[in-house]
């Protein structure tokens, strides 16, 4: 396969990283690939731009940072204006439409995909943003199965609150529909 | 998915490699970025009835954790530089008074508060040096997570099996990044365990007398033997003395325990050394960048080759000689001024081929910037 | 058992120099734990650096000299990782409250069920006569050549505010105070401090002109009174013996067994 080099970014407390660690535990656990999830840490635990790396292959991870995403998602201006210079050429750029007003600097498949809106609307809980926003990824990606994703879901929260997460992931999944890849 | 595979920071698997070792006492202070060694320390030790103590600051905390050595726990605390720093008291301590136990410094940038959540190396002489007066030390460390569990398991081995404190010397790209770890079956790496005397109650029991062996067996503070235990010079006894025959006597004995069973400490994984006409030597989580370089290489046919050191102490100089006696040059990367560059120079034949690349401004040193320096040495047309 | 079971007399004459107050500190401590009847392999003495400190040494129990200051950090992994031996850690003024002040404090704080002996001779003698925490001001010392400016802590005070659990006060001119007292301090639960004022003919008494041992006494005796005394109503300035504090509130080996429940319980 090819070798996935991700950056999730946006604002601390918006569950970036989580995601993150969701998307690589599900990769490793759950789908018998080799990933490695790293973040950028500032003193700061709320607000900020903050920043978390994935890679997933199927052979040998050594370097564990991401220099050139091929996949790269912005949850905010300040991280979109920070972030969006160090995609690969031609690499996937997923932006909320909300938070972020793309320019055409840059050079990659930009997809602005409303999953603010969407969560507040169909679910009306911010607290999921980040999972609605796995959901789009895997939708566009298709690298790991919504099914490891709740797998992983399933050890780390609550009973209670796997229904949410699930109908979030879906939300996120059936926004990329009909979206050009 | 089986139970036993994990994904889990450096952090955590440093906490799972103690545990699978036998560790049941803790004791720290919390500390960037090795606060999530703590943490797990607390969630997991109090299930299986073990001790989990945050003492009032790093100093404290190694005490701590020597105290309860004596009762005949295995111990462990972890750090980073300030803490550590403020531990190379007791750590003397553990090294005069022959207490095994194991002190983790997830290392970041230094001196001083420096750069508290970004990547350094910068303590490996520290971790050599940092307490005073002569003495042996033995320093571990890891580049992968497998790797941190198994010299987690291998810290404590050597702690009782010389009776000293041992130093895992991580840094805090392996302490935070995510990645999978396999947790072995019971059994699967063998355990070293303390060594008890077999001195019966009232026969005369010397705490300090090797045996033939060279090994010390310990009496738990508790049981039957009363003795005592001091950081000044002693005697067999543990009584302090200034005699100078027993001042040399064990002053010398601290330091050969460690130096004469270097070749047993030592711990270094080799990739495609044996044609290699460049090397690399490197550890921690800048052997993961000079890996990739290597194997990038290797793939395109050039003859590149890499030492990852894992006991930076004592050094394991025999086998860095050996390894580089053909090689037409040798860098060290690392992140510090040049810490493991002066020991690779100091044991190869010929140290004017000895090159340094690294990286000091917090960020992990790339396989771009690797290439970088091999191509201003290539330059030099060595 | 005899008293002198409890001693390692290979060791005698000890250190510590004529007249030295630390001697009926060891004499005391010795009839406590004799009265108690505490078998000696139950007992683990912790001590730091200092003229005190060598206590340890003189006793015939489980006996851990450490680092100056530290003595309570040490002892509070000794006691959390075998909760059931009895950790008795006497410490200088300077050991206890200058460098080792954070310790102390955080050890009462916490109630681990060690009892700390406080010898306080207002100096550091080990080194040769400097002015330590408890020399007050006006003292002269070494290093207090032009009188001292530090204000003195008070060790009772101190030891209510942070939390210890049983406190007490005496001094050496009172020998069997300094038994109940340790025996007291001993038999209870949590964290107990005993001050017991002691002289330093050496350094304190003859750079302050105080004169020899014997004047020392008598200055022990003449400038304490019991708590609540006559004599303390009359003249304020009075230094007060007895037992201030005695409560009981939970014992932190205790509380972590139920921490240790809690965590199998929600295992």
């Amino acid at each position: 396969m090819e070798r996935y080099r991700i950056v999730f970014s946006g604002s601390g407390g918006q569950g970036v990283i989580t995601s993150a660690i969701i998307l690589a535990e599900a990769a490793v656990l759950h789908e018998n690939l080799t990933a490695v999830q790293s973040q950028v840490y500032g003193a700061e635990a709320r607000g900020g731009s903050t920043r978390s790396d994935v890679i997933i292959s199927d052979s040998e991870i050594y370097f564990p940072k991401v220099t050139q995403p091929n996949v790269l998602v912005c949850l905010t201006q300040e991280a979109y204006n920070k972030f969006s210079g160090i995609i690969r050429p031609g690499g996937l750029l997923i932006t909320d439409a909300k938070y972020v007003e793309i320019t055409k600097k840059v050079d990659a498949r930009q997809r602005e995909i409303p999953m603010y809106e969407a969560v507040m609307e169909k679910i009306g809980k911010p607290i999921v943003f980040n999972i609605c926003m796995l959901g789009v990824f895997i939708g566009m990606t298709e690298l790991v199965k919504p099914e490891s994703v709740m797998s992983v879901l399933e050890r780390r929260i609550p009973k209670g609150f796997l229904e949410l997460n699930r109908h979030a992931l879906q939300l996120g999944m059936d926004l990329t529909e009909g979206v050009r890849r | 998915m089986t139970e036993n595979i994990k994904f889990v920071q450096g952090n955590e698997a440093c906490v799972e490699g103690a545990l699978y070792a036998g560790l049941d006492f803790f004791a720290g202070y919390p500390i960037t970025p090795s606060t999530e060694v703590a943490e797990q320390m607390s969630v997991q030790l109090p299930k299986i009835g073990g001790s989990f103590l945050q003492m009032e600051d790093e100093i404290a905390s190694l005490c701590a954790i020597i105290g309860a050595s004596l009762t005949g726990h295995k111990v462990m605390t972890a750090t980073s530089g300030p803490g550590f720093s403020l531990m190379q008291e007791a750590l003397g301590y553990a090294v005069m008074a022959e207490i095994p136990c194991v002190i983790v410094n997830v290392q970041r940038g230094g001196p001083s508060t420096g750069n508290p959540t970004h990547v350094a190396q910068g303590d490996v002489n520290q971790a050599r040096w940092g307490t005073h007066g002569d003495h042996a030390i033995v320093a571990l460390t890891a580049s992968n997570h497998q790797d941190v569990f198994a010299v987690t398991v291998e810290a404590f081995n050597i702690a009782e099996t010389y009776r000293t404190p041992v130093i895992l010397l991580f840094d805090e790209v392996i302490g935070h990044m995510r990645e999978r770890l396999v947790i072995p079956e019971p059994g699967e790496i063998p355990l070293v365990e303390r060594l008890r005397t077999s001195v019966k109650e009232g026969v005369d029991y010397h705490p300090y007398l090797p045996r033939e062996d060279g090994r010390l067996p310990m009496s738990d503070f508790g049981s039957v033997h009363r003795y005592n235990v001091t950081g000044l010079y002693h005697d067999m006894w543990g009584f302090p003395s200034d005699n100078p025959k027993i001042v040399h006597g064990l002053s010398r004995h601290l330091m050969d325990k460690i130096e004469n069973n270097a070749h047993q400490i030592a711990m270094v994984k080799e990739y495609y050394l044996e044609d290699a006409e460049q090397i690399l030597i490197s550890y921690g989580a800048s052997a993961r960048s000079a890996l990739h370089v290597v194997v990038s290489r290797r793939n395109r046919g050039e003859q590149l080759g890499l030492l990852e050191l894992q006991t930076l102490w004592p050094f394991p100089a025999e086998i860095v000689r050996d390894r580089c006696r053909n090689a037409r040059s040798v860098t060290v990367v690392e992140m510090n001024k040049g810490q493991i560059l002066e020991q690779v120079k100091h044991a190869v034949e010929a140290p004017e081929r000895v090159f340094l690349a690294n990286r000091v401004d917090g960020v992990l040193i790339n396989p771009t910037d690797i290439r970088n320096f091999l191509r201003v040495i290539q330059g030099r047309g060595i | 058992m005899a008293v002198k079971d409890f001693l390692r007399e290979r060791f005698f004459p000890h250190l510590w120099c004529p007249g030295c107050g630390h001697g009926t500190v060891l004499n005391g401590l010795v009839r406590a734990i004799e009265e108690l009847g505490i078998r000696k392999s139950d007992i683990v003495m912790v001590s730091g650096i200092g003229c005190s400190s060598r206590i340890s040494g003189y006793l015939d129990f489980h006996t851990l000299h450490t680092i100056h200051g530290r003595a309570l950090a040490f002892a509070t992994g000794v006691k959390m990782s075998r909760p059931k031996l009895n950790l008795i850690v006497p410490m200088g003024d300077g050991d206890a409250l200058a460098i080792g002040g954070n310790h102390f404090i955080h050890a009462c704080r916490r109630n681990i069920d060690i009892t700390a002996i406080v010898m306080n001779n207002r100096i550091y003698g080990m080194t040769g006569g400097q002015y330590s925490p408890l020399s007050g001001y006006g003292a002269a010392a070494t290093t207090a050549p032009y009188s001292n400016i530090d204000h003195t802590f008070d060790v009772v005070e101190l030891s209510k505010a942070a939390g210890a659990t049983f406190v007490a006060r005496t001094t050496s001119y009172h020998p069997k105070e300094i038994t109940k007292y340790i025996k007291k301090a001993i038999q209870h639960k949590g964290f107990s401090v005993v001050e017991i004022m002691s002289q330093c003919p050496t350094y304190f008494g003859r750079k302050n002109k105080i004169g020899g041992a014997v004047e020392m006494l008598e200055y022990m005796k003449d400038q304490t009174t019991p708590i609540d005394s006559k004599a303390k109503a009359e003249n304020p300035d009075l230094i007060e013996r007895g037992i201030f504090v005695e409560k009981e509130l939970p014992e932190y080996c205790e509380e972590y067994e139920k921490v240790i429940e809690r965590a199998k319980g929600g295992a």
